[in-house]
């Protein structure tokens, strides 16, 4: 037993202590958190117009005077059914990569570059669980809004977003939870994030357990803390449940 | 009654996608003060027919004017004038997430700019006015089918509306919760407001019912006083339907 410590003793200090690694570990976590808020960002908007395009071509189809401003719509319409196409149907490394080489290849900022493409692929999804949550929202209290003689954009707003962010806040964030253990990829575009820093220190003192361990237990402090956030969350959404 | 024409239908069309002929050329008037009763089988276009009287449905052809406006020119906003077109749904449509006395403030505090306090002493009045005081800070979902039908109703009169539209009010309703929503379209048929009402109850046709009018494969096919519709049918068709529910 005693052996066992002093050797988990001397492979912690080599491993964290050492060359002040700890600190390269905490670097990779700040990255880490960087790429996860700004795609956070980034697919939230992205997401928000693509669902309110899709869903209002949906749900004004049926009652639509043909018109140019009808047929930019559709046009706008199909433009997104590709995007998500697209990005839902790749995998998020393979446009990563792109997004590195090709598309932003004049940017060394990996951390940039990885926060743009994350974003927009989280965008994709984002869409699809806002658009869900619209849809989702009973035909009728679109009619009353309308009725009432709100326009469009103000039926959307006051009366079905509202009701669609309390559906939707969960799969949102899990979503979130899934972006953030998602980006662990980012180290194929030369970004240093946390799951990089362990491999670089596995690397550097040939002893792989403990610092993959490691990055694997803050991923799971930061997946369980989240989730912990989405239960109470859910709790308050479903006691105001009227 | 007056004669001063409120709503005036011309050669009204409605095609859905699939070949379906919902409406196939209506005609008709609806008058200042009237209270219209549309009565007919299932799928003869009741429900379309009163839908495009505010534009939920796009007409495919035909014209409506309503306080002398063609609503269906594409440059009026027809918003607008849906503020003057209160709408009654089988299905209550209340918003779930609302307490009672914010469904009924929230079009005129946000459409008409009434301030908060004035829109709440008028929606107090009218809860007051269909027995319902009580309720103001509840959600929907704590009420009865007929209150939330009475909600409903007094909602659209928060908009101070120039006509009412009902589409089968109290066919979702339990029987012993029919005479309650009854009870408030009678008071304001009594008070003057114009009212189409679709509905398969034919004692409130009867009751209060200025004109009936019989619709059968998206047409008008007999329409007139109540007395006449139900007493001196003419149309073998109506006599048929008549002789099924009556
Ligand atoms: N949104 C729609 N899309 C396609 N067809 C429709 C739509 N709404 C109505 N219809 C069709 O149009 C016809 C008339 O329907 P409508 O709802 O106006 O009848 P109704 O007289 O109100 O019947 P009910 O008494 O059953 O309510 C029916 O054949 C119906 O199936
Ligand atoms: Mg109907």
């Amino acid at each position: 037993m005693q052996a066992w410590i002093d050797n988990f003793k001397s492979e912690f200090d080599t491993n964290f202590i050492q060359e002040n690694r700890w600190q390269d570990l905490l670097k990779g976590l700040g990255n880490t958190l960087t790429i996860t808020f700004f795609a956070l960002l980034i697919g939230i908007v992205i997401g928000v117009i693509i669902a309110m395009v899709r869903s209002t071509y949906d749900k004004t189809q049926s009652n639509a005077r043909p018109s140019l401003r009808r047929k930019l719509f559709g046009v706008a319409n199909g433009l997104c059914k590709v995007y998500l196409t697209v990005l839902r149907g790749t995998p998020v490394v393979v446009q990563l990569l792109i997004f590195f080489f090709v598309i932003m290849a004049s940017s060394r900022n990996g951390v940039l570059v990885a926060s743009i493409a994350f974003g927009l692929n989280s965008g994709a999804y984002v869409a699809e669980i806002i658009r869900g949550g619209i849809m989702s929202i009973d035909n009728g209290q679109f009619e009353a809004g309308r009725s009432l003689g709100f326009n469009y954009l103000q039926t959307m707003q006051h009366i079905i977003i509202p009701q669609t962010v309390k559906n939707v806040l969960p799969s949102l964030m899990n979503e979130f939870i899934a972006l953030l253990k998602e980006t662990s990829v980012a180290g194929y575009v030369a970004v240093t994030d946390l799951t990089k820093a362990g491999n670089i220190i596995r690397g550097r003192t040939f002893s792989p357990f403990m610092p993959l361990i490691a990055v694997a237990l803050v991923y799971l402090a930061m997946v369980m803390f989240f989730s912990w956030l989405e239960g109470i969350l859910e709790r308050r959404l479903r006691n105001s449940d009227h | 009654m007056t004669t001063d024409v409120l709503i005036r239908v011309e050669g009204l069309v409605k095609h859905f996608g699939g070949g379906i002929h919902a409406l196939n050329g209506v005609d008709t008037e609806i008058h200042r003060g009237e209270v219209v009763v549309v009565i007919g089988p299932s799928g003869s276009g009741k429900s379309t027919f009163l839908r495009c009287l505010n534009l939920l449905e796009m007409p495919s052809a035909g014209r409506i004017t309503f306080e002398g406006v063609d609503i269906t020119d594409p440059r009026v906003n027809i918003n607008l004038h849906r503020q003057k077109m209160g709408m009654v749904f089988q299905h209550f449509n209340l918003f779930p997430n609302m307490t009672v006395l914010k469904n009924m403030t929230i079009a005129p505090v946000t459409l008409r700019k009434k301030s908060k306090p004035a829109a709440e002493i008028m929606a107090k009045q009218l809860l007051e006015r269909v027995g319902l005081s009580d309720r103001a800070d509840a959600y929907p979902n704590q009420l009865s089918g007929g209150q939330k039908q009475r909600i409903a109703i007094v909602r659209a009169l928060c908009m101070e509306p120039d006509v009412m539209l009902f589409d089968e009010p109290t066919s979702a309703l339990d029987p012993e919760m029919v005479g309650e929503v009854l009870d408030v379209m009678k008071q304001l048929a009594r008070e003057g407001m114009t009212m189409v009402v679709v509905t398969h109850e034919m004692g409130f046709a009867r009751e209060v019912g200025d004109r009936v009018m019989f619709m059968d494969g998206g047409k008008i096919i007999e329409e007139g006083t109540p007395e006449k519709i139900f007493e001196h049918p003419e149309n073998a068709r109506l006599k048929e339907f008549l002789g099924k529910i009556l």
